[in-house]
């Protein structure tokens, strides 16, 4: 239950929008939900309708709307590299190319350790800073700017390397 | 030149409190709150020429002119949402320089008399939403929000919220819907924001670009401004500036500005020393400007000589393109993605986006006759002026000028045989 | 009236109220427009771009603000752009063209994105035939394809969306009527969109899925064969079908609907009926049913129909003819004299009700209605005044509803309430849990079980409700039976009626009382002058008893009892029941869809339904078996025609009084156009050409002098330890001998339950799910622990007709 688990958060991001409102909640609500596991459960869909009071499929529908929010277990991190036109001007798809073969994987992919979920996303807004990914995992969201494979198989050991640690 | 907006290349530090402070920070808003009534303040940026930088260049104070005063709330929403392929500014100013951009978030609630803005970022922006909650904070400790603001009645709250990966929240309309807790769908238009905006009450939509503008407006006045830029195009814009050039980057510069300046003399030139082909002057959403003649780089950057090249400057992300790239991937590239952020609402966009699709994947992987050039560019004209916002419109820009500006490039990778 | 504006349409003028839009404007002047996602009953959206048309609005001085003239006409400005018909709203002096070449190959355009992906699988699409995606394609379509067939977008076909709802993804043209008619019109926003862009598509995740008693209303406004009901799905094809006009006889609203009929192999070439659609009557059930109405009917074809008379010989329910079987009635009614009793519920029509009736007065008997609910006496007095209609009521109207879960006992009533509310009445919903029209309330009055009366009676006494009720123009009570039995709902009854009566809110369109009755027709029975006893049980034991359309044997073991021991017991139903094997004759009746006749409403309406099948074997009306019954008694009652019986009744009850069988056949036009050939426009909903019904007087309209009985306080019952106070309350799909044979409802029905409040299940040390024993006034009996929170501790909440016979307050042990 997020009430129960942060409280101090929900009660935070209600305090945002107007009490007659607080259907506006649901989005920063449901990063919350996703914060822990990379994925939203139904489980979590109910207690946001709960706590918001509108209907699970309202919660469902947007889940589904939005590309950041996921309903299906993946890899801890989601590592999304831009594609879109300016970033291929500058060697994203070969860039993308060369990652998949170093980690063995193809794009939506994840890599057999359950680590890394490859994938390929719209501008990122740093096209002068391309090739460019951001992470998607349990702390947030981060970019990556001006990468080379070699810079992302550095990074992505000491992802490796921080998970086994916490563990 | 200093700069306006990109202020912190100038000023180190400038965004730490104090710093912002000594620069002349919260001058122009302290003045506006205990020296201007509200119609003033308006009036004064309606006066400086601003026109939206979020790409539809709607003149900004004539906006805030039409807010609704006979229906109660009023609120700001400030576009921090920065999907559109190639810009990458707004992002640079809240990094870097996120007070003057509050600033003008908060001067811009006072005119149209709102007690609480919303800064919709889109959601790969979570760290420069913890970056602004945390300066929204700092302003709340120092009293320049919360109650009373500088011992007056007016108060005022500033939240963030963040999207969650879809373009089409850049839209107005859409991104209002999508505070409100719902799909980020957009809405029939009228009745515009002004009058039904964020829960049904007057609400003013500007883009990040846009408020930056506004504490240097109010603090040197109207004049100041419109002296810089042309008369259409008053004051500066930053350019971002990407695809093959050796420099990309932001650049702020006069409206006015030649595309050869910004390429060359700031951008460095085109990698390889190759020839520009072609100019996006509006990110994704452009028109593709034909550069077939060296003179074409000479046009000066404004809303109404850009649109003598057949293109709109919209939100001045300028993507350069070299005669190494291929027009047909170039389209298969941009109708992609209008494909991928297409919101599903309308018909002709949902359904046009995607046979589009079909249609410049078969173009580009050469299975496609010149028939299915042509279908591809009646699919797109019977596309516009169709669509429930603009989005489905942009999707067809590049197609249709591609083909009909480029279509030798097609040409060589349809089948021969017919 | 509201401020209307002159438009030009297609080069005719126009003239509609200011508010409409372009789209309706034209439909009002008999101009088709085509579209989509336009519904007139939904907000408009504007999204399927179906209805782009050119609008041209003339241009005035910025100066005057007067019209610029040119050529002596004010001059026109045209956008460079198509609009959508659909959200512009008319303005004085504008000019439409909706066939210009340049909307014709808008809507063309739009036509052929749509079906860019579509399947095209008409030939074996349920819709095919009155599919509206088909019809606009001929019509403005294009005739040919320009896009690859296998490059179609390929989404799942066969979808439940629940067990009553089937979703073809692929025929979806997401144009979210359905959506939007759970959302706005409902209220239970239980499908929406999932993903976006082409992938979009419908989904539900409720618990049941699809969670809404009205989900059927979808396949009526979707324009594409998209939703389909599990029971017509696949079932025969549009034009194959009759239509008949009928009317729904499952609860007191009496929506109006036709019923779709053919003669099929599979039911060995009979005529069977294969679904029952909404019929428009904007006064009653506008364009919608609930689930309940269309998909309960099944028992009218069931396999334990009663087809001959027979009576009793040896212990034994033999063969007998009409007349040797009326005869042996007869004889034993004429024998009993005072002891004579009949008892007959509110499935009857209105003929039937007053033939027994007479039958009773002639032969000094009683006439009983088999109702758990009271207060008919007074709806007849301070009913609802002619030409209320929900429809109409808003600001200046209150509408309240007492001890009643209007969703569950009477849908249709819920959601007009609701829009009236969303239009702004003034809402007061009082009962002693919550209930989902709560939240649409003004305001919530909460009391105790037990305190119905005083809450009534204190209610202008309270505050700002009281402020707001007493303020009103109208009001409009809706009185039920939540926790209450006979005598504790006619008490409320009585409170609620003295409220209005003193305040002046009878007698008039839009003020007045209303029942939410158990059955279509107890309101009929209330106006021949029916009464419910309190103890039904005494009121049959020893008496020779003629029992109409009831089956008090299978609801209560102990009225089985007092039947057993009864003087003679004479049944007439439409199937065999449990009371049928009790009976010494047994008299098989007419289904409502093999038969005419007239129902009152609640709301005091009277409308004929009309027969749609052939009649099951020797079966005869109820009116005519009446006639026949008392015609060996020597007495004379019409037998032959429904009419007939009619105008006898309209002559001798009063509340009756000027209506005549044609008259309430007639019609008026009626907004929104539905169910012509045009069914793009307003859905399958069937057109109304049969007849809107009429209302009946009030002893309050006609102004005749009302005096009221005193208002009783009702006796409480006091749980002792260890004990709970069990109370009844209705819900929507039970066990009812009229539901029951519906397979496709079962899972909506569920097993017998009682509702306790967490804490009380937790004292008791039960769960959720868990079977008990419940035991209360010699009631013993098993059902299913549910936990619901919105009642109160202590408190049990037992549905009727799901297993307990439970009939009023009553201490409980649960265990
Ligand atoms: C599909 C679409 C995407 C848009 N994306 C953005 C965006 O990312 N940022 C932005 O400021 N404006 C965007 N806009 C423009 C906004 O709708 C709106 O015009 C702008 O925020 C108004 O602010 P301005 O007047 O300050 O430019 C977009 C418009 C459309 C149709
Ligand atoms: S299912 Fe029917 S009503 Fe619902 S969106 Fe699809 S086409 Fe429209
Ligand atoms: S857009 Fe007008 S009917 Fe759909």
């Amino acid at each position: 239950m997020l009430l129960q688990k942060y409280p101090k958060e929900v009660k935070q991001i209600l305090a945002k929008y107007p009490p007659e409102h607080k259907r506006s909640a649901v989005m920063p609500l449901l990063y919350l939900a996703q914060r822990e596991e990379g994925y939203i459960t139904k489980a979590a869909m109910q207690d946001i309708a709960q706590l918001l009071d509108i209907s699970e499929t309202d919660v469902a529908s947007i889940v589904g709307f939005y590309t950041l929010y996921h309903d299906k277990k993946e890899g801890k991190y989601r590592m999304q590299v831009c594609t879109d036109l300016p970033c291929a001007l500058r060697g994203a798809e070969e860039f993308l190319n060369n990652l998949c073969g170093n980690l063995g994987i193809k794009v939506g992919e994840t890599t057999p350790d359950g680590l890394i979920t490859l994938e390929a996303v719209t501008c990122l807004a740093a096209c002068d800073r391309a090739p460019v990914f951001q992470t998607q995992g349990p702390d947030g969201i981060k970019y990556h700017e001006n990468m080379t494979v070699d810079k992302t198989m550095e990074l992505i050991e000491a992802l490796k390397k921080s998970t086994g640690e916490a563990k | 030149m200093a700069h306006v907006l990109l202020r912190h290349r100038d000023i180190p530090d400038i965004h730490k409190l104090e710093v912002y402070k000594k620069n002349g920070g919260f001058a122009a808003f302290q003045n506006a709150v205990t020296q201007m009534k509200p119609n003033e303040v308006t009036e004064v940026v309606k006066n400086s020429g601003l026109r939206g930088r979020g790409g539809a260049g709607f003149p900004t104070g004539m906006k805030w002119s039409f807010i609704d005063n006979k229906n109660w709330p009023h609120y700001v929403v400030a576009n921090a949402d920065e999907s559109e392929p190639g810009t990458f500014k707004d992002r640079e100013i809240m990094e870097h320089n996120p007070f003057q951009f509050l600033e003008g978030v908060a001067i811009a609630s006072y005119a149209v008399g709102a007690n609480a803005a919303y800064i919709y970022l889109r959601g790969e922006f979570w760290q420069i939403a913890a970056f602004l909650d945390e300066k929204i904070a700092e302003m709340e400790a120092a009293g320049y929000l919360g109650k009373n603001i500088f011992g007056s009645d007016y108060s005022l709250k500033i939240y963030t919220h963040l999207g969650a990966g879809a373009y089409i929240c850049g839209e107005e309309t859409a991104m209002l819907e999508s505070i409100e807790g719902k799909r980020g769908q957009p809405r029939v238009r009228p009745p515009f924001p002004p009058s039904y905006g964020l829960y049904g009450k007057p609400t003013i939509v500007n883009n990040v670009e846009t408020l930056t503008n506004v504490p240097l407006i109010l603090a040197n006045g109207a004049e100041w401004y419109k002296s810089m830029g042309t008369a259409d195009s008053a004051g500066v814009k930053i350019f971002s500036l990407s695809g093959r050039v050796r420099k990309p980057g932001n650049y702020e510069l006069p409206f006015g500005t030649t595309f050869r300046e910004l390429i060359y003399t700031y951008g460095g030139g085109v990698q390889d020393s190759r020839k520009v082909k072609a100019i996006m002057p509006a990110g994704a959403s452009s028109s593709l400007i034909l550069v077939d003649d060296e003179k074409v780089l000479d046009t000066p950057m404004d809303y109404a000589t850009v649109r003598t090249l057949g293109a709109d400057l919209g939100s001045a992300s300028v993507i350069v393109i070299d005669d190494t790239v291929s027009i047909d991937w170039l389209i298969n590239k941009t109708v992609h993605f209008f494909r991928h952020e297409s919101c599903g609402k309308c018909t002709p966009c949902r359904e046009g986006t995607y046979w589009m699709s079909h249609l410049t994947e078969r173009i580009h992987e050469g299975r496609a006759t010149r028939a299915d050039v042509d279908l591809l560019l009646n699919v797109a004209k019977q596309m516009q002026g169709k669509c429930l916002c603009a989005l489905g419109e942009f999707s067809t820009m590049a197609v249709v000028t591609g083909i009909e500006r480029f279509r030798q490039d097609f040409d060589k990778v349809v089948k021969s045989n017919s | 009236m509201a401020k209307q504006v002159t438009l030009t349409i297609d080069g005719k003028q126009v003239t509609v109220p200011e508010g409409t839009v372009v789209a309706d404007a034209a439909k009002m002047a008999g101009i088709d427009i085509p579209v989509f996602c336009h519904h007139p009953k939904l907000e408009p959206v504007g999204m399927c771009r179906m209805c782009l048309v050119e609008i041209g609005r003339p241009v005035r001085d910025r100066a005057t603000g007067q019209f610029v003239m040119e050529n002596g006409a004010p001059k026109i400005q045209f956008m460079p752009k198509l609009e959508t018909a659909c959200t512009n709203k008319v303005e004085e002096g504008m000019v439409v063209l909706t066939r210009s070449q340049k909307a014709l190959e808008g809507q063309r355009g739009t036509i052929e994105f749509l079906l860019t992906s579509h399947p095209l699988d008409c030939p074996i699409c349920d819709k095919g035939g009155e599919c509206p995606l088909q019809n606009l394609t001929m019509a403005y379509g294009p005739d040919k394809s320009r896009f690859l067939y296998n490059e179609k977008f390929h989404l799942d076909k066969m979808v439940p969306l629940g067990e009553l709802i089937w979703l073809d993804r692929e025929r979806c043209i997401q144009c979210a009527r359905c959506i939007r008619f759970q959302d706005e019109i409902a209220g239970d926003s239980v499908i929406g969109f999932d993903e976006r862009g082409r992938a979009t598509q419908i989904v539900t995740f409720s618990d049941p899925a699809f969670d809404s008693v009205f989900s059927g209303n979808t396949t009526d406004i979707c324009p594409v064969g998209a939703l389909t009901t599990s029971d017509f799905r696949f079932g025969a094809r549009p034009w194959e079908l009759q239509a008949h006009a009928s009317i729904c006889t499952q609860c007191p609203v009496g929506c109006n609907t036709t019923l779709n009929t053919r003669r099929e192999a599979k039911s060995g070439g009979r005529i069977v009926v294969k679904r029952v659609m909404p019929r428009q009557n904007e006064d009653v059930n506008e364009i919608w049913i609930c689930d309940k109405g269309r998909f309960a009917y099944h028992y009218t074809e069931g396999k334990n129909r009663l087809t001959r008379p027979m009576i009793r010989k040896d212990g034994k329910l033999t063969r007998a003819s009409w007349d040797a079987a009326t005869k042996l009635a007869a004889e034993n009614f004429q024998k009993a004299k005072k002891n004579f009793v009949i008892l007959a519920s509110g499935r009857l029509s209105n003929e039937d009700l007053f033939n027994l009736k007479s039958l009773a007065e002639h032969a000094e008997g009683k006439a009983y209605l088999y109702s758990h609910m009271g207060g008919g006496e007074l709806t007849s007095l301070v009913g609802v005044g002619q030409r209320t209609n929900f429809g109409t009521m808003g600001a200046g109207t209150t509408i309240v509803v007492v001890a009643s879960d209007l969703y569950e006992e009477a849908p249709v009533w819920y959601l007009r309430v609701k829009q009236a509310a969303a239009r702004g009445a003034n809402l007061i919903v009082m009962n002693a849990r919550e209930t989902k029209l709560d939240r649409y309330a003004s305001f919530t009055v909460r009391y105790a079980y037990g305190d119905e009366v005083k809450a009534v009676s204190d209610l202008g006494k309270k505050g700002k409700i009281g402020d707001s009720f007493l303020k009103s123009e109208n009001v409009v009570i809706l009185y039920g039976s939540d926790g209450l039995g006979v005598s504790g709902s006619r008490a409320v009854a009585s409170a609620c009626a003295k409220l209005l009566n003193e305040n002046g809110f009878t007698g008039r369109p839009n003020n007045g009382l209303i029942g939410v009755w158990g059955r279509a027709n107890d309101q009929g029975a209330w106006e021949m002058g029916f009464e419910a006893p309190e103890d039904l049980a005494k009121a049959l034991k020893g008496k020779t008893v003629y029992i109409a359309g009831a089956d008090p044997a299978a609801d209560d073991p102990k009225l089985a009892k007092a039947l057993e021991g009864a003087e003679f017991v004479v049944v007439q139903d439409v199937m065999t029941t449990a009371t049928t094997e009790i009976a010494d004759v047994v008299l098989p009746a007419q289904a409502f869809t093999e038969r005419e006749g007239t129902l009152t409403s609640g709301e005091r309406r009277v409308q004929r339904f009309y027969p749609a099948v052939p009649v099951t074997g020797e079966a005869k009306a109820d009116f005519a078996i009446t006639s026949q019954i008392a015609r060996h008694m020597g007495i004379v009652l019409e037998g032959t025609s429904v009419s007939a019986v009619f105008d006898i009744l309209a002559a001798s009850v009063k509340s009756f009084e000027g209506l005549t069988y044609a008259k309430l056949a007639e019609v008026r036009p009626q907004w929104p156009i539905v169910g012509r050939s045009d069914l793009y426009y307003g859905g399958t909903t069937y057109e109304n050409t049969q007849g809107m019904g009429a209302q009946l007087s009030a002893a309050a309209g006609r102004g005749e002098k009302v005096s009221l009985p005193r208002v009783e306080k009702e006796a409480v019952v006091r749980p002792k330890e260890k004990e709970l106070l069990a109370v009844p309350v209705t819900k929507l799909y039970d066990r009812g001998t009229t539901v029951l044979p519906s397979e496709l409802l079962h899972q909506r029905i569920g097993e017998a339950r009682v509702v306790l409040h967490s804490e009380t299940a937790k004292s008791l040390g039960v769960e959720e799910g868990q079977t008990v024993s419940v035991s209360f006034n010699g009631v013993n009996g098993e059902a299913v622990v549910k936990l619901s929170d919105a009642i109160s501790v202590g408190v049990a909440l037992i549905p009727r007709s799901m297993g307990l016979a439970i009939h009023e307050p009553a201490a409980v042990k649960v265990k």
